[in-house]
């Protein structure tokens, strides 16, 4: 019994060690200030891809990311860990996505990629906090989901069953196959990169980073053919431009402000129409949603 | 710190050696290994690079797991029952996260399933995983047994063991008895060979065997019957799959209390031969014995690097009369001092680790092909080099750690004697340093002749000539003075002749020689990296200077008659 499993994740400014100038003037986030990471539940995904692939020899674990040219260190982290190979989703075009953006891009090029049995993703990307993607993407693809999960349990070729993390306790669901899990930051962390998958994929690069600077060891591009990291383009993955980047996004950012949470700020609602109906005006009010 | 490798600049400097570039040709045998592995390193960069980024992970692994279950693993630490011992469970984390990152056969090569590595890059493994918790250390570091079965075992004992060792099953080396403590020429575990089945079979007792459930024991028992001495003993292979080898208990030790010190008893356990019969002691285990040496000089400085960093935290944080104790002088010296000496114990025990990578690299060439007049040369004068430092690496260092851990809780004050903090752990654990793969009193008995026959002194001047940081000449000319001194001390010694004096006096003139080197290496690292090792080369040649010229005073002043009062 052989998966084919892709593993979705994102490189995200390292917010959990925010300093004083990770915020520019403007309200964006100052990325250059912040080191760029693997965001963090989307290791935990990572790692129950490789468990399957443990499980069941023969299995692959291909990575997908879509971002600029330096989000290729997502793919080689995989490939350090364990993924059979990886792709890089990366055109100006994708950029300035939101998550409906993001989603259809991602589809896309799991369409691209072909037949699979598992997408697994973190639950969100602690840049953004969403946690919309990966249930987009599976609407898109018209695929069913299970989020928030914790453990797979067990994992056939017809179906998977799956402990989920959900408020005030844990759920074990059974689902079928293909299917998008979204993983919890309380699955299992992910292996250590591993000492011999490191010094065998050390080089692998994408064409864009072969062409920037001194590229060594020009030969053994040709010779290992695993060192080439896959790039593709709007065009490559049959995507629909205006579906991409920032024409393809909704969401609009009006501003972006500090806020700290107070406790004494909380109010209790009933569930009159009423109530909720004077929360939305408020709300509305001040900008919080619409 | 959030990755030990990256954050302690001191790794990188001493990974990067000039030697470095002989030692990676000779281990890579000119980069040929790339045509067969692929992770196998394609130029001397692309290699050393290879070495940093696998140590980068061994550092996230020590700083992620390793670390911060060693509290846990002293507490709980390992079970016996049924004769099998079960390992505390921060401990199994820890081999696991090994084992995943395929850390468990670092210096074997590729074709085996290693990493190939050189002693340097894996002893500097050892460092990182001592600092994060000592007693893993005993377990991870039994490794190195595979060494042992590298060099002196069959082609078809090679295939069958060591790649079981690269995917992570442990090993031990079983050699102490009731009986037969440091010396180990009184072995009686009983090996008889069986014709009809033909292989042998082990009956005894083993005790003190650390890791002794493990996987794959190399143990050391009379083959020759009706022998005494080191001459009837041979080695074997004992594999667990067998059976015959119980444990009887586990020690409850003072300190590395994580790794489980068993008593076996071994009933008609079924072993293969390694090697030659009756040369167990005098030739595999002395090969054995000087890795695992190495194995604990790492763990020494391990230990010290550990003591220093919750010492200087709390002299930080600890505010007594107004600020902070770091303020105050005699703290600031002990903290200092406690920098030298791990500075010092760390530099002179990677220079141990490049001499017995070249010697190593070298012999090991020897079995594939005639070396070259030039190379036999070089294998010499390095294996020579490297049985002489590998006793003061051993010796010094594992003394170094004692006194730092203690002075690690000197500085914590009341605290310090309390469960609370680790410093009261490291000094348990630094305590075995000096006693285990020979006491300092045995490292000094294998590091004497070298004091006798000068080739402490010929390495100590080889060591004058190099050039060293204007600033640093004032150090080195009191180096040269101290040379002088211990020089006259030697001359003596050898005139007298008096072999009780030259055991009397043994281990101050090891020490004198010892810290002479120390300090010459110590000022070669302020050379090259002042900001990191200055305060260090002034603290520990003043250091070095006051213990030579004490023992120089009382060797001086000491007749043989003297040695009257000293008989018990």
């Amino acid at each position: 019994m052989k998966f084919k499993i892709v593993v979705l994740a994102k490189q995200v400014p390292d917010t959990r060690n925010v300093g004083k100038d990770a915020m520019k003037a403007d309200g964006t986030v100052n990325r250059s200030a912040l080191p760029a990471i693997f965001n963090p539940e989307d290791l935990n995904a990572l790692e129950q891809a490789l468990r399957i692939k443990d499980q069941f020899p023969g299995s692959t674990v291909t990575m997908l990311t879509m971002g600029p040219g330096r989000a290729a260190e997502i793919i080689r982290e995989g490939l350090y860990r364990g993924a059979d190979n990886g792709y890089l989703l990366t055109d100006r075009a994708f950029a300035g996505a939101d998550t409906l953006a993001t989603s259809y891009a991602l589809a896309t090029a799991i369409k691209e990629i072909g037949k699979c049995d598992l997408i697994i993703g973190g639950r969100q990307a602690i840049d953004g906090d969403t946690a919309q993607v990966g249930p987009q993407v599976a609407e898109k693809l018209n695929l069913p989901q299970v989020t928030y999960a914790e453990e797979i349990l067990s994992l056939d070729q017809k179906s998977i069953t799956i402990k989920r993390h959900i408020d005030g306790g844990v759920e074990t669901v059974k689902a079928p196959l293909p299917l998008v899990i979204t993983v919890n930051g309380s699955a299992a962390p992910c292996r250590p990169r591993n000492a011999k998958l490191v010094q065998k994929f050390k080089h692998a690069k994408t064409i864009t980073e072969k062409q920037q600077g001194n590229l060594d060891y020009t030969d053994l591009y040709n010779q290992r053919e695993f060192l080439n990291i896959p790039e593709w383009s709007v065009e490559d993955v049959k995507a629909d431009v205006e579906q991409c980047g920032l024409s393809g996004s909704p969401t609009k950012v009006k501003a972006i402000e500090n806020i700290v949470f107070q406790a004494k700020e909380s109010k209790t609602l009933s569930s009159s129409d009423k109530e909720v109906e004077e929360l939305i005006v408020e709300l509305l009010a001040n900008h919080t949603i619409g | 710190m959030e990755n030990y490798f990256l954050d302690i600049p001191e790794y990188k400097h001493h990974l990067h050696h000039p030697l470095m570039k002989r030692i990676v040709e000779l281990k890579e045998r000119n980069y040929t290994d790339q045509e067969h592995f692929d992770y196998a390193p394609i130029d001397f960069e692309d290699a050393m690079d290879s070495y940093e980024r696998v140590l980068e992970i061994m550092g996230q692994i020590c700083t992620d797991i390793i670390a911060p279950n060693a509290e846990d693993v002293d507490q709980n630490g390992p079970t016996c029952s049924g004769g099998r011992v079960t390992y505390a469970e921060g401990t199994k984390q820890n081999i696991d996260a090994c084992i995943q990152a395929d850390l468990m056969g670092m210096s074997m090569p590729r074709r085996y399933g290693g990493l190939n590595f050189p002693v340097v890059p894996y002893i500097m493994a050892a460092d990182l995983v001592s600092m994060s918790d000592a007693s893993f250390q005993n377990v991870w570091g039994l490794q190195d047994c595979a060494s042992t079965i590298y060099e002196f075992a069959s082609e078809d004992q090679k295939k069958r063991f060591i790649p079981r060792v690269c995917k992570g099953e442990t090993m031990s080396m079983d050699l102490t008895e009731p009986d037969a403590g440091s010396d180990l020429q009184a072995v009686m575990l009983k090996a008889t060979y069986n014709k009809k089945d033909d292989c042998w079979y082990l009956n005894g007792v083993k005790r003190f065997i650390t890791n002794g459930d493990s996987d794959i024991h190399l143990v050391l028992a009379r083959s020759e019957e009706g022998t005494h001495d080191g001459r009837g003993l041979s080695m074997f292979i004992y594999d667990k799959n067998n059976g015959g080898v119980t444990v009887r208990r586990i020690e409850n030790k003072m300190g590395i209390k994580g790794a489980p010190t068993c008593e076996l008893v071994f009933k008609n356990a079924k072993a293969e031969l390694c090697g030659d019969t009756r040369l167990g002691l005098i030739k595999y285990v002395m090969s054995l014995m000087n890795g695992a040496r190495l194995g604990i000089a790492s763990q020494s400085v391990g230990i010290c690097q550990n003591a220093y960093n919750e010492a200087l935290d709390y002299a930080k944080d600890r505010k007594q009369f107004g600020q902070a104790i770091l303020k105050f002088p005699p703290v600031a010296e002990m903290l200092s001092l406690m920098k030298a000496k791990l500075d010092a114990s760390r530099s002179l025990l990677y220079e141990t680790a490049r001499f017995v990578d070249v010697y190593k690299a070298l012999e090991d060439i020897s079995n594939e092909r005639k070396l070259t007049p030039e190379e036999r040369k070089e294998m010499k004068t390095f294996s020579r080099l490297a049985d002489s430092f590998t006793p003061l690496a051993k010796g010094i260092g594992s003394e170094f750690a004692n006194q730092c851990t203690y002075d690690a809780i000197q500085i914590h004050g009341g605290s310090g004697y309390m469960k609370d903090y680790p410093c009261e752990r490291l000094y348990r654990d630094a305590r075995i340093t000096s006693i285990y793969e020979g006491t300092t009193q045995l490292q000094v008995v294998a590091a004497i002749r070298y004091v006798t026959n000068g080739s402490f002194l010929k390495q100590i001047k080889a060591y004058e000539e190099l050039s060293v940081a204007p600033e640093l000449s004032g150090l080195q000319n009191r180096l040269i003075e101290m040379a002088e001194t211990y020089a006259k001390a030697v001359d003596f010694i050898n005139e007298v002749k008096n072999k009780e004096l030259t055991d009397f006096h043994a281990r101050r003139l090891v020490e004198m020689a010892g810290y002479i080197i120390m300090g010459h290496l110590v000022l070669q690292d302020a050379t090259k990296n002042s900001e990191l090792f200055n305060s260090s080369a002034h603290v520990f040649v003043r250091f070095a200077d006051s213990e030579v010229q004490k023992h120089a005073q009382f060797i001086d002043g000491f007749c043989e008659d003297d040695l009257a009062y000293y008989r018990k």
